[in-house]
């Protein structure tokens, strides 16, 4: 049984979200992610669940908001200019903490973009994108096989703080093929859900809404969500941390790019230079801790961020580091990813630089 | 002494908040009262929308989810998804239903969601102060069509009953008025079918409502009345759009 399958990204998402206990999907077509809908659309309804093509990204979303108020296992996914759309229905989930589990292959943008990979989603994933203050946890995986592991992950840390939870990938890892070991059986954690919409028998009647007219309840309501965020930060936040023992130049980066600087750091090394990598896994909670400590370390002279944008996670990096050493960045856009070559030149620049 | 009339346990004792002759509380009331008649209280999903009655979940003894503006019929189709042997229904109003929830409404309907609609249909946008409507009369004053709509300007009145019985996926669609102990009655009774037309499994059900708003009419309740009558009912005639000879 224990036999690697070669799959691709978008099918493995599907098919973990099956495993996992997803019996309600719903979407809208959007290149580079769709083959998730094709995988749910052929598997959906045999696993005895509901596979649904909206008419539109916003009431994908909303129909996932129904779902899930009903106690379903719920989840939608898309590509940017798709989650653009769905933000408004993530604010409401968020205010009415409803679990959710949503998929992100990122393509290029601003605008329609382009169909190619990309990382410039990441401000809206972490910083919010919708209205009002509220947080989604946000994994950030790097290979198939995480892409499936961390798919089953985000249906039970959702269910469990009852919150939305987004897979931000990219257009490489939706497309691209990798062997996959599936395990035998899937560690579902099961939750009540006392809260859910089931029919009011035998109870008073259950509401699910986001709205608190009056101002009091509203700030309880505010300061109950940021209290549950707080804990998340405490508990959940999670990060790969690569030979940054000895490391000169610390690099950070996430999901398709990390490929890309774990082996420069192998070609750094091979030629004197010490590079290590932080890599967060959870983009919120974002892994400020282990940067701001490696940043006082005598050891680390500089940090490199390198992204498939114009520059957004290196504001968390660099609020991290608070300034104790330089932070220098490296990032291609509009589908176009780095080269190894171009980062290790970087690095070797860097390294001569801050050793003047 | 023996009781004559009772509150219906379909809602709740949390007092109304709605304006001096509106007709949304009588809506409620029918609505509840279907619930109980029919014995499907506790089976019953209700979804709130997104104008005055954004609150309706505290009224309705029911479970009860509320939507963002104009998505009531996607989360009312997750729902009932869910649990399909429940009785799902909508509440919204026009600006809602009519205006930036027409995809919503239209693709539930042609999906032949098995989910039931109530349409309150006011010609105005209440909540937020009078604003013209997708349902406004050509020539009705509004806060924002303050010279009258004009068709030129802000084109023509959305009949949403008839639009969406064009479509084969809703099964009954009715128009009533709440002007009257008669037509409230008829209100109740097409209420209670599109209960059972769900129940049976036939697919998507709505009743539209002409209802008032004297507030933003800037009218009197008993003036409201008068006003629907003889200019909503020639633009809205009442009347079963789909499903007339559906025995149910």
């Amino acid at each position: 049984m224990n036999k690697r399958i070669l799959m691709k990204g978008n099918e493995v998402i599907a098919e973990a979200a099956i495993r996992a206990g997803c019996r309600y999907y719903f979407g809208y077509p959007i290149t580079p992610q769709t083959e998730i809908m094709h995988y749910m659309a052929l598997t959906m309804n045999k696993a005895g669940g509901t596979f649904l093509q909206a008419e539109s990204e916003v009431a994908a979303i909303n129909m996932v908001y129904g779902a899930s108020a009903a106690g379903g296992r719920a989840m939608t996914s898309s590509s940017s200019p798709g989650i653009s759309l769905k933000q408004e229905g993530f604010s409401y989930i968020a205010g009415a903490e409803l679990p959710a589990v949503v998929v992100n292959i990122v393509r290029a943008g601003p605008g329609l973009g382009g169909i190619l990979p990309a990382q410039g989603d990441y401000f809206q994933a972490t910083k919010g994108g919708g209205h009002g203050d509220y947080r989604n946890i946000v994994i950030a995986p790097a290979s198939i096989q995480e892409l499936y592991e961390m798919t089953v992950e985000a249906f039970n840390l959702a269910d469990e703080y009852r919150m939305l939870v987004m897979i931000l990938g990219d257009g490489t890892l939706g497309q691209m093929m990798e062997p996959v070991l599936f395990r035998e059986e899937e560690p579902i954690v099961e939750s009540t859900k006392e809260w859910a919409l089931t029919g009011n028998k035998g109870r008073v009647h259950n509401s699910i809404q986001s709205i608190y007219i009056n101002p009091d309840d509203l700030e309880a309501k505010n300061n109950e969500l940021q209290a549950k965020y707080r804990a998340i930060e405490e508990k959940e936040t999670r990060f790969e941390a690569m030979e940054t023992d000895d490391a000169e130049v610390v690099i950070v980066a996430f999901g398709t790019c990390s490929r890309i600087c774990r082996n420069v750091i192998r070609q750094a090394r091979e030629q004197g230079v010490k590079v290590g990598m932080i890599r967060p896994i959870t983009l919120w909670p974002y892994p400020s801790e282990v940067i701001s400590e490696l940043a006082k370390d005598s050891s680390v002279k500089a940090f490199l961020d390198v992204e498939l944008n114009a520059g957004q996670m290196i504001e968390d990096v660099k609020l991290a580091v608070n300034g104790v050493k330089p932070v220098y960045f490296h990032g291609r856009t509009g589908g176009n990813l780095p080269s190894q070559k171009e980062i290790l030149d970087l690095i070797m620049n860097i390294h001569k630089e801050v050793n003047q | 002494m023996a009781i004559v009339f009772e509150k219906t346990k379909g809602l709740t004792d949390k007092p109304f908040h709605y304006c001096p002759g509106c007709t949304h509380g009588i809506i409620h009331r029918i609505i509840a009262e279907v619930m109980c008649e029919q014995d499907i209280l506790e089976n019953t999903i209700g979804v709130s929308s997104v104008g005055c009655t954004y609150n309706n979940y505290e009224y309705f003894a029911c479970d009860m989810a509320q939507a963002a503006h104009g998505r009531a019929p996607a989360v009312a189709t997750g729902i009932k998804r869910v649990h399909p042997d429940h009785t799902v229904f909508t509440y919204q109003g026009d600006g809602d239903l009519a205006s930036i929830g027409t995809a919503e409404i239209v693709h539930a309907a042609a999906r032949g969601e098995n989910i039931s609609v109530f349409f309150v249909n006011n010609a105005v946008y209440g909540m937020t102060s009078g604003q013209m409507a997708p349902t406004t009369l050509l020539g009705q004053v509004t806060t924002t069509s303050p010279f009258g709509r004009d068709s030129g300007l802000q084109g023509y009145p959305i009949n949403v009953s008839e639009m969406l019985a064009t479509l084969t996926g809703a099964v009954y669609i009715e128009r009533v008025m709440i002007t009257d102990f008669k037509n409230i009655q008829a209100a109740k009774r097409a209420v209670a079918k599109a209960f059972r037309v769900q129940k049976q499994g036939l697919g998507f059900s709505m009743v539209e409502f002409l209802s008032t708003c004297p507030t933003n009419w800037g009218k009197s309740p008993v003036e409201s009345i008068d006003w629907l009558k003889e200019n909503m009912v020639p633009q809205y005639p009442l009347g079963v759009f789909k499903g007339k000879d559906l025995e149910v």
